[in-house]
Formats: structure tokens, C-alpha cells, sequence
């Protein structure tokens, strides 16, 4: 035997890299099967961050669940590609009465549902009025948090009063009339979001059980979707992976591969691993230190017009945050473009205000808070403010589209705090459920790293939501502003809520609850032979548009 | 989990007598003078006082505060400056210095390492003397005792020590605090076990039942000839167990429990924040790593030493 | 020997009804509450209300504990709040996982480790022994998420030898049956699967068999080295005896027993071990799922699972006792 391998522990190293060698090599060859078999046609495999939660959409809102409904379901409303903006679908042109409460609806004509049903102005009406008539059992937040939220209540259960929906009238086969009992400016664009597909009357009555202890587990919502979008169900192997089939009789642009697989990865760099060993060719959510590696090793990076912001909140029932002044003072300490640089991926845009550009009632002529620590010191001498302990509350074990980096960005901003005279006393909880718990749930806590992605064009998406009624994470009681955005929200179409929208943003950053911090870009990595994905700021992402190789 | 390892010695002595048992010399003196001609003992000594000097001596080492995160406008998501003059081990990825933090990162693993062991011991050790004392000297109402107490270890014992302590640190939250505790209470048991055993098996030898014959009180007996028998083998435990305990904080870390400062100089902390800068900066990783492995290598080399030298059967 | 495992089996039942109990307490008193974690940032008073309504978590702890052991009595563990899957199920078709990983990582333990033992046991004092010892010193020492972090960074992030998530690529088209992954690709013959999923066990294997290996190492080296100088086996040398005979029939099966015994205890710290090297990664088994549940506050999956880990645990130590009593008739009496 060779006198270097004598030793068991080189020749255990030998026989370990041996094999390694062996293994690499036949990792080799499975690389070089799949991109043979995908030239034109394929399979097309993704990497989301967790598995879907079930296979109908109405019972969900998160956005794995909805990256695979999205394949499957279309709604009568879509997007623009590449933008928020609503554009038709399965309705080719709609129009809306002057007082905003009857919606008219032209249907497509030549959309079949992947069972071979119609879809129809009927269909349509046995959606709507499923919705509506959801069982009390069905009524809770989990469950169906996009139409409560909405449409405000259903036919039965405690909000039943506060209910906007009136009735659905199908005229025609290609026509139907949604009747509403309030003006709901944001209707249309909500009408794009996944949880609002039309799904297959028939497939529903044979297989979905709406009244079911937990409609999740039900035949339709583990094995049995049916849709009109341009991929089929094909199975779910819970815990492995989804696939979805190429629908053949798709009423729209045919998907150019076969078959597409959806797998579950949780940690954003076992993602980047498994892209760069061949094993997916696609995945969501980058982190912003895989990104630079990444496109070192000839990864292609798509990036989303972010549709979100990320702020950092006050909460006012703690002194000294009740004190204008000292909220000034800590905007002004800020350094948002430092802040940036260190914790988010490149591209991204510091923030004016709570709502992202592209968003109704978005304006430039809002107040600023330059930064600029010799003022901020002196407005903190104003205020007696100076050497105060902040409570500042962070999240770990997370990383959102819209805060790729709590850690870093705590870190970066907590310099910049003590730089101006402020002492931090760093606080940090599980994501989920305790940050979320402590930030939203109770009046302890100091100020706060939060921040919201949109899930439709609609104004009230983001300030409603922040600002629209007292809260804990807040703190604060300003009537005006709650009263200002219920109007708001009120007004029967998007143009006459631009102006009244611009002044609300106005309005909030005069009074500064928070200050927001910047919307960060949100990260897709793909193989280089994958062509024509075509990201979407609301996630509208559907993939009979990729070709691979 | 505790790392029991096997003596490493040799062959017993042919004459089953020990050297000091012939000329008379202490227990302790003796181990003492094993310890001292045993090679891989005096390395895990050596790396057991640089480590606590390390630890103790940390502000003398380094002029900067731990966890300061001053430099972190130096830091972007894809590059960590690397050592200079000015920073000797580079900046970690947070901004701080990372001589600082692992200077402290030292104190922090002796404060967590120690206290936590304290606990464990001082708990596990009274739940099994206990158990042990009255099992031994108790007659039947001692043995029910015994058993009962026995039986709440084994439920401690039913899931595996790693996962007790995340059930325990989950509860109390993220501090440190609750970090020493969990792993102190998963602790426990081995030390009631340890305790017990020596306690029992004490309790059927002569002198025992000589002294029991004789009428000395039970709780005499106990107090001032078995419970001192039974230091020994529980300092040899504590030692060993320390260089688990620092391996379990650093587990509990990962796991996202612990401190809420993430810049916090604490060797496990460091591990977890360096992973996603592994392209940039591997030396993130691998010096807090590294530096876990040495220092329990140091307390578990010094723990097994210890063992041999105080354990009749290998003394020559 | 009957009588043996019924008594211990008895002995595991009051253990297992105060863990029971026990876990029940300790997941309400985990701070947070599962509607919050359910709902996320969606979260408003009146939702959070009407979910704890519609799983009952707003009636008295007592009230909810009979609901409890009223189900469990009838076999019924409960469903994930997070999936609404029953939690028996998720439990079933994660546990082959973990096992498959414990298992290999047990092997890999024991085919290199009693060897290298041995050899360094014969070799004693040379170079050979002194690097052995040494490499298993470290192999002791070094935190297991720390190895396993290195492995997956080197081998799989930087150098791309070695896939470093899932069990199995996700281009392969493979029929699980049992959810043994490498056994279900050997019993349909569909080969490609088989040696995809065994690609997929090395590095969580390495990473979690290394402590075992070093423990291994040890022991066999200090229990050969012990019996080689027993008078019995310098009888053997004197009458003559061939080397390799004096090891075969002497040496070998009278140094085995602390082996066994060691190996025993492997399995239990495997099982634990493996809970943590599934989440470096990202190895679908019953690990990730319960760090996964205690982030979401998932009550029914966390006191199922911990519960069913407890009994597994028990049976393997039961095992592991068992099988003493089958080498040495000395310890039979139990």
C-alpha cells in the first residue's frame, strides 16, 4: 500500500473524495438529461419558499398558495404585464355606472373550464354567489380574509349589514352584471387578485365542500382544482412537490414547455444551491447577498417593480415617541441611502412616503426629513429628549419581500440613533408569531421595522390599512386622518380619489407616525436558457410565456 | 447530550494495586501528579487557562466595545472588509471589530458555559442525592422516593437533551437568561443520574453499613462520608458537561433563540450571522467555529484526564 | 425475556400520559398565540377573535384539555392548524426521512468507524493510532451544525459537487411507496431514483454521522486494546495460534460488547441529531416540520409530534436494551 494512504484517516479522505468525485459525476449527467429533454417543451421547475397551503385559492392569502393558483385559475380582471394596472382577462370590457354600484362585465366567448365546462356569464354569477353565501364556519380571517376584508361581510354571520355585495345577473352568456350595494372604487383591481378566480361551477359542486370543518382538506382543494388558466393539475406530493400539466386547450398563448414543478425551499441560499447545481431552474425571494454571486456565475437576475415599503414605526403610547419633535428628530437621523446600501439589493429606492410610486394619490410634494444629525441633535435639545432610551423592535428568523434583512437594517439604523444621542435597547422576537404579536397585538414595544407589500392597486391597500382606524402598533388617536381615509374610501371611482389620496399622504407625513424607509426590490434568479418569464410587481406571474433553451 | 468518551489509557496495572495506595498519598495529590505526565492532558489544560484568561483579560485585549457595529457603512450585502492594520481580523458583518467580538465571544461562552453547568449541577445534583441518600439509607419509604423522583427524570429523559432545551427556551423567550436556564435544566439529569448511582452504590459498602451499625445518624452519614466520595466524579461531569454546554448555546443560536442583540459578541451568534456572507468572508464562519470546537476540545481533553487520573481502576 | 419487555413497556406508559400532560402546558404557555401566527400581518382584532372562537382557543385551558384526551383516547391526534392536515399523517410521511437519515448516518458510523478503531487498537502507539486519536478527538468536539454548515458550503455552495436541499431532485419522476426514498426507487427498479435520493443523504449523513464515527472509533479501539492484553488471548499467542485466528475468535466478539452498547446509544443521539441537521438541509423530515410548527405556534402538530418523537425515542432505547441482553447472558435478568 502507498505510504501516504497508511494513515486511515488520508485514506478515509481518499475514499471520500473518490466518491465525491464518482457522485459529481453522475450529478453531471442529470444536468445534461434535463437540458436535453428541454428544447422547446420541458420541464420548467421553481423554488418557492414554502408549499402551498391548498389548492383553492378563495381560502388562502398567502403567496405560495397563490404562485401555483395563478397557473391554474384566471379571474375576469388581470394585470398589465409588469405593472398593477388592471387589464381584461376573462372579461375583454366592462364599464360601471355613474354612482359607482352597478358593474357591467363583456365576457370572452371561446373559454372553456379545464373540465371541459363552459365559462359563461352563469359561471361567473355561481362564483360571486358562492362567495357570498359562504357558511359561517367558513367566515373566519384563515379562511377567507381577501373577500371579508373586500366586500366587508357575507349573506350570513355578524357582518352580514355591512355586506357591499347586492346580486350578480348573468344577461347573456357573455354578459354579467355585478350589483353592489356601496361604490367600491378598488372593485376592478381587486377583481385581478388570485383569491377572486373563477373557478369551475362543476368541479366545485362535485368536489368542494364549502361547509367542511376546514375546506383546506377537502377533494378540491388537495387534488381537484379546475380552472381556465393555461396549466392543469397534475398531482401534489405534500411535503415534495407540486406539478401542473400544459393546458392544450388553452384559450390564450399555449405554454411552450410541458410540465412545470413548484418545490419548496425554505432558506434562500439552499435556493441559490440548489439553482446552481441544476436541480430547479427558477426561484422567488433572492437574498441580497446571493445576488452578486449569482450573476458572477452566469445566472440570470430578474427583478419586480416593488410594489411595497418598508417603514419604521412609532408607537406613540410610549414617551418620548408621543412628542413630534422627537419623531422629527429621529427622521432626520436617519441616513436612508446608508441604510439601503447595507441591508438591500441594489436598485432599490429610498422612500417619501408610505405608499410606493406607482400607487394612486402617490406625490412628490410631501414634506421631507433630510438627513441631517446636527438638526436632529438640536431638535432632541428642543424636545428634552436627549440621551432617552428607545425600545427598537426587530424581527428575526424572516426575511419578506419588503425587509430582505431586518438584522442588518436594525443594525445600520441603530448607528445612526446612537450617533445623534439616542441610547437603543435592542429587542428582537420570532417572526411568527411573537414580533407580529408584541408589534400589532400590544402597546410594548417602542419603535418598530415593519412594512406591507400591496395586493392590488388600491390606495387604501396600503394607508387604509396603516392608518385607517386606531391600533396598537401605532398608538395614536387622529380622528381627521381616520375620517379622511373613510371618505376616501368611499369615493366611487380612482379618479376622484387621486386628489383627495395625495393630500392624505400629505397629511401623514406632516404628522410623521413613522417614517418610512424605502421600497425594496424584490428578486427572481433563473438558469441562463430560461427566456420570456415576465415578473410582475403584484406577483401576476404566469408562465405560458417561459421557454427553456 | 452529553460526550461520554472512553478512557484512552492503556492496559491495567498487573498488581491491581495503586502506586499511591502503596506509598500513601492523597487522592487528589495523586491525580494531580498523573494529570501532570499525561501529554494530551496538558494540552486540554493549556487550551482551558487560554481560554478563561482570553475570557477574563478581554478588555485589556482590545481597546474597541463589543458589538459596536461602527464601522458598518463599510459593510454592503455582497462584501466584508477583511483585516488591516486598524481591524486585525477584519470586521464581521454587522460592522463590528472581529478580534472584538471574538476576544468577548470567549467571555460570553465562559459566562454561559459556566452558569449553566452551575445550574444543572446544583439542581440534578440535589435531585439525585436525594434520590440516592434516601434510596440508600431511606428503607422502603426512601426507595419510593426514590423511584418517584427517578421517574420524573426519566420523562426529562424521554425526549432527546437538544430538543428540551428549545422546548424551554421557547417558553421563557429570547434572552439570555433563558438560554442558561434550558440548557442548565437539560443538564439535570445526567447529574441525578450521576449522583444517585454513586450515592446507591455507596450505599452498600462496609463502611456504610458500618457506620450504620454503629448508630450514626442517617443524615450524618451522608453528609460527611458519602457526599464528599462522590465530588469527584462529579467535577470530572461538570467538565466534561461545560464543553457541551458551549456547544449547546451555539446550537440554541442557530436556532434563533438566545440574545436579542445580533451583534452581540457570542461565538454561536456569529456562526449563524456569517453563513449567508460565506462567499465574501468564509473567516466569519470558520473562527467562531473553529474557536467552539478548541475550546470544547480543551474542556473535554481536561474532563477526561481528570476522569482517568481519579478512577482507581487505570492508576498505575 | 417476555416478561422483560412487557415490564418495560408498562414503565414507558405513566412516563408517556405526564409527558402528555406536560406538552399540553407547555404549548399554551409558549408566548403568542397560533391565530396571530395564522393570520401574519393580516391580523385584526375581530379576525383574531373569530379565529380563537373557531378553534375553541377562548374556552378554559381545563375545557380544552378534555377535548384533548377525549380525542387522543380515540386515536385522534389532531390537525395542523397552519394545513388542517391530520397530524398523524404529516408525522407518517415525514418520519421515513428522518429515520432514512439516522440510519445511513449510523452505517456510515459503524462501516468505517469499527475498522479504523480496530487498526489503530492494533497499531497502537504508532503514527497511525496518534492520527486516529487525534481525528476523533476533533470529530467529538466539533458542533454538529457547524460541520454541517461547513459541508453544505463547501461541497455544495462553492465547489457544486453535492446537492445541498431536498431529498430528491425534483425533475425526477419517482413512485414513493413507503416514503423511504432510496428503498422505494430499489423496489420499483427505477434506478435513477434510487441513486438520486442516496446523492441526496451524503452530506446530511456525513455531517450528522461524525460524532458517532469519532465516538465509535474510540470505543473500539480502547475495548480491542483492552482485551488484546487479557491473559486469555496471551494464552492463545503462546499455544501458537495464527494471529488472525487469536483476532477472529478471541479478540474480535469479546471487544464487541462495548461496541454494541455504544452503538445503542448512538441511536437515540442520532435520532435527536438528525432534527437538527434536517433544517441546515432542508431534508423533508420530521425535524423542519417541528421547528417549523414552533415558529407558527401549530399546538396540534407540536404536542403530536414531540409525543410521537418520545415514543420512538423509548423504543429505541428499548431495543438497544434488548439487544444487550442477546450478547451478554450476564445482563439478562433485567
Amino acid at each position: 500500500m502507498p505510504a501516504f494512504l497508511k494513515s486511515p484517516l488520508r485514506r478515509g479522505t481518499a475514499v471520500l473524495a473518490i466518491a465525491a468525485l464518482a457522485l459529481t459525476g453522475c450529478a453531471q449527467s442529470e444536468r445534461d438529461d434535463s437540458s436535453e429533454s428541454s428544447e422547446g417543451g420541458g420541464t420548467f421547475v421553481f423554488a418557492g419558499s414554502a408549499e402551498p397551503v391548498a389548492l383553492d385559492p378563495f381560502f388562502a392569502s398567502d403567496g405560495e398558495t397563490f404562485r401555483v393558483s395563478r397557473q391554474i385559475f384566471e379571474g375576469l380582471v388581470g394585470t398589465k404585464p409588469g405593472t398593477a394596472d388592471p387589464a381584461p382577462l376573462l372579461a375583454t370590457d366592462w364599464s360601471v355606472s355613474d354612482d359607482g354600484l352597478t358593474y357591467t362585465f363583456t365576457l370572452r366567448d371561446d373559454v372553456k373550464f379545464q373540465d371541459d365546462s363552459d365559462f359563461d356569464a352563469e359561471a361567473v354569477c355561481f362564483n360571486f354567489d358562492r362567495w357570498y353565501n359562504m357558511p359561517e364556519s367558513a367566515q373566519t380571517d384563515d379562511l377567507t380574509y381577501y373577500y371579508a376584508t373586500l366586500f366587508r361581510g357575507f349573506k350570513t354571520g355578524p357582518r352580514a349589514d355591512e355586506a357591499i355585495y347586492d346580486s350578480c345577473s348573468a344577461d347573456s352568456p357573455t354578459e354579467a352584471t355585478i350589483t353592489l350595494k356601496k361604490p367600491f372604487a378598488g372593485f376592478l383591481a381587486a377583481m385581478s387578485m388570485p383569491a377572486f378566480s373563477m373557478q369551475s361551477p362543476t368541479a366545485l359542486e362535485e368536489y368542494q365542500d364549502d361547509a367542511a370543518s376546514n375546506p383546506r382538506t377537502t377533494e378540491y382543494s388537495t387534488a381537484h382544482p379546475v380552472g381556465t388558466g393555461p396549466f392543469t393539475f397534475g398531482k401534489w406530493e405534500r411535503g415534495k412537490q407540486v406539478t401542473l400539466e400544459a393546458n392544450a386547450d388553452y384559450w390564450g398563448e399555449k405554454p411552450a414547455i410541458d410540465q412545470a414543478v413548484i418545490v419548496a425551499i425554505d432558506d434562500p441560499k439552499a435556493r441559490a444551491a440548489a439553482l446552481a447545481n441544476g436541480e430547479i431552474d427558477g426561484f422567488d425571494l433572492v437574498g441580497p447577498a446571493d445576488i452578486a454571486s449569482l450573476e458572477d456565475q452566469g445566472f440570470q437576475i430578474e427583478n419586480r417593480d416593488p410594489f411595497n415599503v418598508l417603514y419604521l414605526g412609532m408607537n406613540q403610547k410610549v414617551k418620548p415617541l408621543d412628542d413630534p419633535l422627537v419623531r422629527q428628530a429621529i427622521a432626520h437621523a436617519l441616513d436612508k441611502d446608508g441604510i439601503v446600501n447595507a441591508s438591500m439589493p441594489e436598485g432599490t429606492e429610498t422612500a417619501l412616503e408610505f405608499v410606493p410610486p406607482t400607487v394612486t394619490g402617490y406625490t412628490e410634494d410631501v414634506t421631507t426629513y433630510e438627513y441631517d444629525p446636527d438638526k436632529a441633535r438640536q431638535l432632541l435639545e428642543q424636545a428634552g429628549a436627549v440621551g432617552a432610551t428607545i425600545e427598537f423592535n426587530y424581527p428575526t428568523g424572516v426575511s419578506r419581500p419588503y425587509m430582505p434583512q431586518p438584522e442588518d437594517t436594525f443594525n445600520v439604523i441603530r448607528s445612526q440613533l446612537e450617533a445623534v444621542g439616542l441610547k437603543v435597547k435592542p429587542t428582537a422576537d420570532q417572526w411568527d408569531p411573537d414580533y407580529l404579536e408584541k408589534i400589532q397585538g400590544t402597546a410594548k414595544h417602542g419603535i418598530h421595522l415593519l412594512g406591507w407589500t400591496g395586493d392590488y392597486n388600491d390606495t387604501d391597500n396600503f394607508l387604509g390599512v396603516f392608518f385607517g382606524t386606531p391600533t396598537a402598533e401605532w398608538g395614536f388617536t387622529n380622528q381627521k386622518l381616520f375620517d379622511d381615509l373613510k371618505e376616501a374610501r368611499g369615493l366611487p371611482t380612482v379618479e376622484e380619489q387621486k386628489p383627495v389620496y395625495e393630500k392624505i399622504n400629505q397629511e401623514v407625513m406632516d404628522y410623521l407616525p413613522g417614517v418610512p424607509l424605502a421600497h425594496p426590490v424584490p428578486s427572481l434568479a433563473f438558469s441562463p436558457d430560461v427566456q420570456g418569464y415576465q415578473p410582475s410587481p403584484v406577483q401576476d406571474e404566469v408562465w405560458n410565456t417561459i421557454s427553456i433553451g | 447530550m452529553t460526550v461520554t468518551l472512553p478512557p484512552a489509557g492503556g492496559p491495567p496495572a498487573s498488581l491491581g494495586v495503586a502506586e499511591d495506595e502503596v506509598h500513601g498519598v492523597s487522592l487528589w495529590r495523586g491525580a494531580l501528579h498523573r494529570v501532570r505526565r499525561n501529554p494530551t492532558a496538558i494540552a486540554g489544560a493549556v487550551i482551558v487557562l487560554a481560554f478563561v484568561v482570553i475570557a477574563l483579560a478581554a478588555p485589556l485585549l482590545t481597546q474597541y466595545r463589543p458589538g459596536s457595529a461602527q464601522w458598518s457603512g463599510q459593510v454592503t450585502p455582497s462584501s466584508v472588509p477583511g483585516p488591516s492594520a486598524d481591524h486585525w481580523l477584519g470586521l464581521d458583518r454587522f460592522g463590528s471589530d472581529m478580534w472584538t467580538q471574538m476576544v468577548y465571544g470567549a467571555r460570553q461562552s465562559l459566562v454561559y458555559g459556566v452558569v449553566s453547568t452551575a445550574i444543572g449541577l446544583t439542581a440534578g445534583a440535589t435531585l439525585g442525592a436525594l434520590a440516592g441518600g434516601f434510596g440508600a439509607v431511606g428503607g422502603r419509604f426512601g426507595i419510593w422516593v426514590d423511584s418517584f423522583l427517578m421517574r420524573c427524570v426519566d420523562v426529562m429523559l424521554s425526549i432527546p437533551s437538544l430538543l428540551l432545551a428549545v422546548s424551554i427556551a421557547a417558553v421563557l423567550g429570547q434572552n439570555s437568561y433563558a438560554v442558561m436556564i434550558a440548557i442548565g435544566a437539560a443538564q439535570v439529569p445526567i447529574f441525578a443520574r450521576l449522583l444517585r448511582g454513586s450515592m446507591l452504590s455507596q450505599g452498600r459498602s462496609d463502611y456504610v453499613l458500618a457506620a450504620d451499625a454503629l448508630g450514626l445518624r442517617k443524615g450524618r452519614i451522608v453528609m460527611s462520608h458519602v457526599l464528599p466520595n462522590s465530588v469527584g466524579p462529579t467535577i470530572v461531569q461538570a467538565t466534561l458537561n461545560l464543553a457541551t454546554a458551549i456547544i449547546e448555546v451555539a446550537a440554541l443560536s442557530y436556532l434563533g433563540l438566545g440574545s436579542s442583540d445580533p451583534a452581540i459578541a457570542e461565538w454561536g451568534r456569529m456562526l449563524v450571522a456569517a453563513q449567508d456572507r460565506f462567499d465574501a468572508a468564509p473567516r466569519l464562519a470558520v473562527l467562531p467555529g473553529v474557536a467552539i470546537a478548541i475550546t470544547a476540545l480543551g474542556f473535554t481533553l481536561f474532563g477526561e484526564a481528570l476522569r482517568e487520573a481519579l478512577d482507581p481502576r487505570t492508576r498505575r | 425475556m417476555l416478561r422483560f419487555v412487557l415490564r418495560r413497556l408498562a414503565q414507558m406508559v405513566p412516563v408517556l400520559v405526564g409527558l402528555s400532560l406536560l406538552l399540553f402546558a407547555w404549548v399554551r404557555a409558549l408566548p403568542g398565540d397560533p391565530a396571530r401566527a395564522l393570520l401574519g400581518e393580516r391580523a385584526t382584532p375581530e379576525g383574531l377573535a373569530r379565529v380563537n372562537e373557531a378553534y375553541g382557543f377562548d374556552q378554559p385551558v381545563l375545557a380544552q384539555y378534555f377535548i384533548y384526551v377525549k380525542a387522543l383516547l380515540q386515536g385522534d391526534f389532531g390537525a395542523s392548524i397552519q394545513t388542517g392536515q391530520p397530524v398523524m399523517d404529516s408525522f407518517l410521511e415525514r418520519f421515513p426521512a428522518t429515520i432514512e437519515l439516522g440510519l445511513t448516518a449510523l452505517l456510515l458510523a459503524v462501516v468505517v468507524g469499527v475498522p479504523l478503531g480496530y487498526l489503530a487498537a492494533r497499531h497502537q502507539g504508532r503514527l497511525l493510532d496518534t492520527v486516529v486519536v487525534s481525528g476523533s478527538l476533533l470529530g467529538v468536539v466539533t458542533p454538529v451544525f457547524f460541520l454541517a454548515i461547513l459541508l453544505k458550503l463547501v461541497f455544495a455552495d462553492t465547489l457544486h459537487w453535492l446537492p445541498t436541499a431536498l431529498r430528491q431532485n425534483p425533475r425526477i419522476d419517482a413512485t414513493h411507496i413507503t416514503n423511504f426514498y432510496v428503498l422505494d426507487g430499489l423496489l420499483t427498479q427505477e434506478w435513477d431514483a434510487a441513486w438520486d435520493a442516496m446523492v441526496h443523504l451524503v452530506l446530511p449523513a456525513i455531517a450528522l454521522g461524525t460524532i458517532p464515527l469519532a465516538i465509535i472509533v474510540r470505543i473500539t479501539r480502547a475495548s480491542v486494546a483492552e482485551v488484546m492484553h487479557e491473559d486469555y488471548v496471551r494464552t492463545a499467542e503462546a499455544k501458537g495460534l495464527a494471529a488472525s485466528t487469536i483476532s477472529r475468535r478471541h479478540v474480535l466478539r469479546n471487544a464487541l460488547l462495548p461496541v454494541v452498547t455504544t452503538i445503542g446509544l448512538q441511536a437515540g443521539l442520532l435520532f435527536a441529531g438528525a432534527v437538527l441537521t434536517e433544517t441546515v438541509f432542508a431534508f423533508n423530515g420530521i425535524g423542519q416540520y417541528l421547528f417549523e410548527a414552533i415558529g407558527r405556534r401549530d399546538y396540534p402538530v407540536l404536542q403530536g409530534f414531540i409525543l410521537f418523537i418520545a415514543i420512538v425515542y423509548s423504543l429505541i432505547n428499548l431495543l438497544v436494551d434488548l439487544s444487550y441482553g442477546l450478547i451478554d447472558p450476564r445482563v439478562r435478568t433485567g
